[in-house]
This record gives C-alpha cells, structure tokens and sequence, in this order.
C-alpha cells in the first residue's frame, strides 16, 4: 500500500520575516513623530530587538540577518545613530540566541522573557559603549533605561510571533 | 544553521566596516548616502504621522478645554507682571539707542530665518536629533542655530534640498559655548542624551546660583550672543545642569537663523570705519566715505516664510 505524501506547512518567509519587519519599520517611523500627548512624548523602543530576539527561536534563516541589517540601517537614519551601529546591536543578540536555540526553543515564557531581558542589555551596553567610545563622553544612564524599559515591556508581542510560528514548520522541531 | 551562521558573521562584519568608515556630521563617504535616506524618509514619516499628528491635536483641545480656566488666569498674572517689564523695555531701547549712537557701535542687523516644521524626531539616550523640512534650497547651512519661541533649540548638522537634521542642545555631540545673565560667567553646555544638559569648564568665582538665566555666548561666533537657553539647576547627580527654555512647550514648529559667523553681518568696509566716528563733530574735516552698500544688502535675501509661524 502506497502512503500519501505528508504536506509541509512551512510557514513563508513573507508571514514571519516580512510583515513583522514591516510593522517594526513603520511603527518606528510612527513612534519618531514629534507630538507630545497630553505634555508627554512617545516612548521610542528599539522594534527590530523583539525580532532580533524571535526570529533565530522560530528558525534559522539567510534572510532574516539580512533584514535585520536594513532594519538597523533604518534605525541607525531615524535615531541619527553612527552607520552600523545598529546593525551590529541587533545581530549581536540574534547571533547569540542562534547559538544558544536548541536549549531556548520550546522554553516557557518566563524563561523567554530572561533571555530576551538578558540579550537586549547586551545590546544595548554594546551601543552605550560604542557611542562612548566614538563620542568621548558617556551618555546618561537614566536616558538609557528610558529606551530600554519601554523595549523590554514590549515582550509580549516577540513572544506572540514565536508562539506563532515557532510550530509552523515541523522539520524545525 | 551552519548557512545562518555564515550570514550573521558576513552581517556583521559589514556593518562593523559601516560603523569605521561613517562619524554622523564629520566630513564621512557615507554623508550623501544618509543625506539621500533622510530626504526620502522625511516624507514619508510625514504621512505616517499624520494619523499621530491628529491624536496630539486632540489631546490638546482636551488639554486647552480643561485647564482653560487655571489657564486664563495666569495669563492674566503674566500679563500684569510683563506691563511692567513693557515699560522698562521701552525707555531702555530708548537710552540704549542714544548710547550706541554716541559711541558708533556696529550693532548686529537682523538675522535672516526660515521657519519650518519638525517632521520626525529622534529621542533616546544615543541620539537627540530632528528632521525639519527646509533645507539647502531655502538657504539652510550646516551650523545654522535653531530656535522656537522659547529659546534656542539646537544646530544644524546636515542638509539636502528640502530637508535637514537638526542636532539639539540634549545630544550627546552637542557642545555650546553660553553666558550666565547674572554672573557674565562663561560655561560649554554639554548634552548627554538627557533632558537637561550639563554645564561644564564653568570660569568664575560664584559663577553659578540654581535660577540663573542661561544665554548663548557668541564665543566663536558660531551662534549670535544673548539667545535664551534655559535656567541653571542642580541635577540628580549633583552636577550642575540647565533647565531648556525650548522644551516648554513642543518643538513643532521652529525658526532657522541664517547665521554663519559675525563676519556676515557687515559690510567690509564698515569694519574699516574708524572707531568712535560718531563722535567726531565736524563734519568738513572728515574725510569723504567710501560707497558702502547698506548692510541689507551684504546679507542674501530672505527665503519665503514656510510654515505658521512667521
């Protein structure tokens, strides 16, 4: 008896790859707006650090370094940040959650949120150190924690595009 | 895995070589290139705000209906304090007027500026920097002062044809030479990503006291002396910081003055006049003046006002 041929679901690179690198890009296009709301300004997280944190747990990929390389690019324009800065930040943690996947993957959340806290100060501490570095002086630290807490809170939704996708393609398991 | 991994490393050397080869404002291969990515983005920010834009002007008709109230009345004590002020401002123009008359002054004629709109902001502890929508063809220069009607804002730091980057006072790259209004001292204020910036190399005994009105100081004529900047105060960490006039209220809408050095201001031959000459009163022993053009004229014409604020 011949056995029907399994269909792969793979999930296209357009639905966890594109779309969220396109929402990222333009919610910090909104987010850099210069409106105050009721005597605040926007908070201005780093979007592409969610992905950054995402992507290698859903599975590895050419593309997504790639991307996340035009993604720091558009930061690096919109934040009036060095070239490569971010670039750099954002595949230091991706690279280091590429690393670590096989004993990441299939973690509980909480466990997640460690590791995404963990990965984004490391991130962060590389762009601190590198503006210190090219600038001469060091930037304020209570400015730092006012771009790193609206980041971190913002989990939820790096954890929703891995819960997402992250059983999308069976072969990844 | 093994390809992914080839990826990040290829990724990261190259933007390692980005990050060699770019220094933001310095003279850097890759300034074209950014110049070219922000006139592009400045648009299209536009429109994505546009929706943002809306909820912020609701927010403050809410604000403006609320607290209209508490609002008129110290308008009404404001205005009651600055009839005084009026009036001594009038009689002192007045008698300053007569001075500089009698002492043959060169004063500085009006600067020339472009009003614009801030079209995309960047906050944060790395960088504090905005997009406005005027550039090098309404005659915007890099190292061009950047006020609102609060007070001084920040420099240019780059141009393309209809936009430019404007570095404010709070970025970590900004250094501005200012005067303490009480003292006359003199002190480089220096951002660090916060919102008030640091008062550093402050010369002078008794040089500063919390409520000091901060001015710019002109010293190396890279901005025009006495703009308003902010109020001296002590910071969280002890150090001596300024309270920014300019962030009173939104920086939406500012003005860039076309200001390169002192030398713009005058004709050169009125540098040439000799010191004191309006006290010389006999008119048939002066000797006969050169054809100098009005100052108006040494200056480039004025662009068109942009935006509300003119």
């Amino acid at each position: 008896m011949r056995r029907a041929a399994v269909t792969v679901r793979t999930g296209g690179a357009m639905q966890w790859i594109g779309w969220p690198a396109l929402a990222a890009a333009a919610g910090t296009l909104i987010l850099a707006t210069p409106v105050e709301l009721f005597g605040l300004q926007l908070p201005e997280p780093i979007l592409p650090l969610l992905l950054a944190f995402a992507w290698p747990l859903i599975r590895p990929s050419l593309m997504a370094p790639a991307v996340l390389f035009a993604l720091g690019l558009l930061l690096d324009v919109m934040l009036y940040a060095p070239l490569g800065l971010w670039p750099l930040c954002l595949l230091a943690p991706y690279g280091v959650v590429l690393v670590s996947r096989s004993f990441l993957a299939g973690q509980e959340t909480r466990v997640l949120f460690f590791w995404f806290s963990l990965t984004s100060a490391a991130a962060f501490l590389l762009a601190y150190l590198i503006v210190t570095l090219t600038g001469g002086r060091p930037p304020s630290l209570l400015a730092l924690l006012g771009q790193v807490v609206p980041t971190l809170l913002l989990f939820p939704l790096s954890n929703a595009l891995i819960q997402r996708f992250d059983d999308v393609d069976v072969r990844y398991r | 895995m093994l390809g992914a991994g080839v990826a990040v490393i290829a990724a990261v050397v190259a933007a390692i070589l980005l990050l060699v080869t770019d220094r933001r404002a310095e003279a850097s291969p890759l300034t074209p290139v950014r110049a070219g990515a922000e006139a592009t983005l400045g648009p299209i920010n536009g429109v994505l705000a546009y929706p943002v834009r809306w909820v912020g002007h609701v927010s403050d008709w809410i604000g403006g209906y609320f607290f209209a109230v508490s609002e008129n009345r110290k308008l009404k004590a404001e205005i009651a304090e600055l009839q005084a002020v009026r009036d001594a401002n009038i009689a002192l123009t007045n008698v300053n007027r007569r001075y500089e008359a009698l002492l043959g002054i060169r004063t500085q004629p009006p600067v020339p500026m472009a009003s614009a709109r801030s079209i995309s902001d960047a906050r944060g502890p790395f960088a504090n920097a905005r997009l406005i929508d005027v550039g090098s063809r309404q005659g915007v220069k890099i190292g061009n002062p950047v006020i609102n009607e609060h007070g001084l804002v920040g420099r240019v730091a780059g141009t393309s044809p209809n936009v430019s980057r404007v570095v404010l006072l709070t970025d970590a790259a900004s250094q501005v030479p200012v005067l303490i209004d009480r003292s006359d001292a003199r002190a480089i204020l220096s951002g660090d990503g916060s919102g008030n910036p640091r008062l550093e190399y402050v010369r002078g005994e008794d040089a500063l006291k919390v409520g000091d009105r901060v001015l710019s100081s002109g010293d190396g004529g890279g901005m025009p002396r006495g703009m308003p900047v902010g109020v001296v105060a002590r910071g969280v960490d002890g150090s001596w910081r300024v309270k920014l006039f300019s962030d009173r209220g939104a920086i939406d809408y500012v003005r860039v003055l076309k200001f390169e050095d002192f030398g713009q201001l005058v004709a050169p031959e009125a540098l040439n006049a000799p010191p004191l000459a309006a006290l010389d009163t006999n008119p048939a022993a002066r000797p006969p003046e050169p054809a100098t053009p009005p100052p108006a004229a040494a200056q480039p014409a004025d662009q068109p006002a942009r935006g509300a604020t003119e």
